[in-house]
């Protein structure tokens, strides 16, 4: 239903320096303007009207879609999802390149090369397929991952280990383990759908220049490491900027930040920056997408366990 | 799939042209590793000349050119290895040189390649294709390149392979000196066959596998030159007692099975096999379990426990007749891919145990770092492992990849 790389998830903004390269230079200024224009009414607002109604007004104003209102919080949390989710729908396949920068609590630095395809599947209630390829570190050049994403149920999951020549299928009930030693879980950048958590919006606020939906979304998988995320949503793009993910025991685990949004077909919004910080570890990953290809061919044979064995 | 690998690497501009215009572009890829082994043994050897220290290296190289959009493609990985106490060690061998063009469903290969069937842990019993490199390990992973024309068709009823098989490759066995070896030795000057093409005999194999939700099925069919020799007992030219393997032509039918449901595989794999007008089935199973995330760390501890039955009995070409396995893994999931495999392999019917440590981890980026430990306890002399008996060993290498 969605895309399989990290930039769905849901999170919100901190989008400070990037903002000007993700406007075409046509729509800045008229955009300039609008958010001239909507601060000041805002300010005007805030002086006469409680927060509420003036939040709702300026959304208004920003021309969005029309979402359920700040008292049925569930209803404006999962409208808010099912955006972003509509906004991506048709983006068929992808594929890219990622780099992952593990950094530890010593200020040592590794790297990951990686190559992600993803096939988009529009049936309800299943998630996108993906085959992900390692090229470094160079043990594990030409192991590769093939998902098939399910809503509430475990992935269907094959690794390939190129030195035997080995297909496995694997276990995924646990997505929440590091990913290749990173600070990056499995969950955090398989396919984001909708049906994956449960909504309730907490509030609106700006983020960085933008404004963004502030969202609370429980995991309905029953095996997630999370109990809850915290998702920054900006309100023009529909776009996760900032995620805080909660462990086990309720405590604040990780903020995941993700900048660098470029925009492709004029439609589809992908984060190429994502930093996640672990601040129980003082570990973080910087994860790079680059070379992203929209329509890059792909179809159901290149994600099949014979395709996973000639990946490269 | 797509090898967009090094033209999208070079950047947008250069990936798009792979992508408009696929068949201008070819990729090369060069990669390998240089792994230098260094053995201990800590029991003096039956066998003269059997040392206690040994080093060895070993290197594989791997070229590869994609062209077409990744849809043909050539890939050549040599391997050789020199060791300083065992002549029959010191040996090369093409893994892969093969030619493979995708079309649609249907991929076709040509050459020299390796092919893997199964789902168990400890004896890859329906793996059939290629011959076992036993010089190289005792797990029966280390495989020789075998040359082959191959079809493979992913269809929505499942995917198929067929396979002729033209060459036959004989298992490598260490010489008197190696170890771990048998206390007599074998003799591949007198190898015999089954047939009177010997290795020129065409070979002939194909599989069914699909997938089911959680279970994953296998069916597949052998004719030809047995990989797993009987060794018979003979002289040599100087009346020397030797082992002289002798490769029958047999039949076989195999099935794998593996059920994944949540944290728990469930593996069963075994093969109804003729061979020298004797019918036989071997067959092996069991469970593999993960506790993820124990106590509240990022480490993974996985069980696995496996049966391996052969209906003849222990012979001296299969040792595992009767024979329980239990292993311990853990990995913490840290960024030196860190791995600790315990198992123990146990007779049921002689009590002989063998038991094994592997450790391994990477070092910066380009070190990968094993240590293999392995001890034998309790085998009797009747035993098929007897040979062994004397060659608990430790093992340590160092890969160097580039």
């Amino acid at each position: 239903m969605t895309r399989f790389s990290i930039p769905d998830a849901n999170p919100i903004v901190r989008l400070t320096v990037n903002l000007r390269e993700e406007n075409q230079p046509m729509r800045m200024n008229a955009l300039n303007l609008h958010n001239m224009a909507l601060a000041w009414i805002i300010a005007a607002m805030l002086v006469i009207v409680p927060v509420g109604i003036s939040t709702a007004i300026a959304e208004e104003l920003a021309g969005l879609d029309t979402l359920p209102g700040a008292d049925d919080p569930a209803a404006r949390g999962l409208a808010i999802a099912q955006e972003t989710e509509r906004r991506d729908v048709g983006f068929n396949n992808t594929s890219a390149n990622m780099q992952m920068i593990l950094t530890n609590a010593y200020g040592e630095t590794s790297e990951r090369e990686l190559r992600n395809l993803v096939l988009e599947i529009t049936e309800d209630n299943e998630g996108d397929w993906s085959l992900i390829v390692f090229d470094k570190p160079r043990d594990v050049d030409g192991t590769a991952l093939l998902s098939y994403a399910h809503i509430l149920d475990p992935d269907d999951q094959w690794m390939y280990l190129p030195a035997v020549k080995r297909v496995k299928r694997i276990s995924s009930v646990n997505k929440s383990g590091p990913f290749m030693g990173s600070e990056f879980a499995f969950e955090d950048f398989s396919s984001q759908e909708v049906g994956k958590y449960s909504y309730n919006w907490l509030r609106d606020e700006a983020c960085g220049d933008r404004m963004c939906h502030v969202t609370e979304r429980t995991p309905l998988y029953e095996h997630s490491g999370y109990t809850r995320q915290i998702a920054w949503t900006d309100t023009t793009d529909y776009q996760p900027r900032t995620i805080e993910y909660y462990d086990r025991k309720d405590q604040l685990l990780k903020t995941l930040t993700m900048t660098d949004y470029r925009l492709y077909e004029d439609k589809h919004w992908r984060a190429h920056d994502l930093f996640m910080e672990n601040h129980q570890t003082g570990k973080n990953t910087r994860l790079v997408w680059s070379d992203f290809v929209f329509q890059a061919g792909l179809t159901e044979s290149d994600f099949t366990t014979n395709a996973l064995k000639r990946a490269r | 799939m797509k090898k967009l690998k090094a033209t999208c690497i070079a950047g947008l501009f250069t990936c798009g042209i792979a992508m408009t215009t696929p068949s201008m572009a070819t990729e090369f890829e060069f990669t390998g590793f240089v792994e230098p082994e260094f053995q201990v043994f800590p029991n003096r050897g039956n066998v003269a000349g059997q040392k206690r220290f040994n080093s060895s290296v070993a290197i594989e190289v791997t070229a590869e050119a994609f062209w077409d959009n990744g849809d043909q493609f050539v890939v050549f990985t040599p391997f050789a290895r020199l060791d300083q106490n065992d002549g029959n060690r010191t040996h090369a061998d093409i893994r892969e040189l093969k030619y493979a063009y995708v079309t649609g469903d249907w991929e076709f290969r040509v050459g020299i390649d390796k092919v893997f069937w199964g789902v168990t842990e400890v004896a890859h019993l329906v793996d059939i294709i290629n011959q076992t490199d036993q010089v190289e390990s005792l797990d029966g992973e280390e495989k020789l390149g075998q040359p082959m024309v191959a079809v493979s068709t992913v269809q929505d009823f499942g995917v198929f392979d067929f396979y002729l098989l033209p060459y036959f490759r004989e298992r490598t066995f260490p010489s008197m000196s190696g170890r771990p070896a048998f206390d007599i030795p074998v003799d591949e000057t007198q190898t015999m066959y089954g047939s009177n093409d010997k290795r020129q005999h065409l070979d002939f194999a194909t599989r069914y596998s699909n997938t089911f939700e959680d279970w994953d099925v296998g069916i597949a069919y052998f004719q030809g030159t047995g990989r797993d020799p009987v060794l018979m007992p003979g002289f040599d030219t100087g009346g020397n007692l030797v082992l002289i393997p002798l490769y029958a032509q047999i039949k076989q039918a195999s099935i794998d099975v593996q059920a994944t449901k949540d944290a728990w595989l469930y593996k069963f794999e075994g093969f109804w096999r003729r061979e020298l007008g004797e019918e036989y089935i071997q067959a092996t199973g069991g469970i593999e379990y993960t506790f993820y995330q124990i106590f509240d760390s990022a480490s993974d501890l996985g069980i696995v426990a496996e049966y391996i039955w052969d209906d003849r009995g222990a012979t001296n070409a299969n040792a595992f007749a009767n024979d329980a396995v239990a292993g311990l893994r853990w990995t913490p999931n840290d960024e030196a891919s860190t791995a600790v495999l315990l198992a123990s392999v146990v007779d049921i019917d002689t009590q002989a145990v063998s038991l094994s440590l592997e450790a391994e981890r990477r070092f910066g980026d380009d070190y990968f770092v094993s240590l293999e430990a392995r001890v034998f306890e309790n085998v009797q002399r009747t035993d098929p492992l007897f040979s062994f008996a004397d060659d608990d060993f430790i093992q340590l290498r160092v890969a160097r990849y580039f």
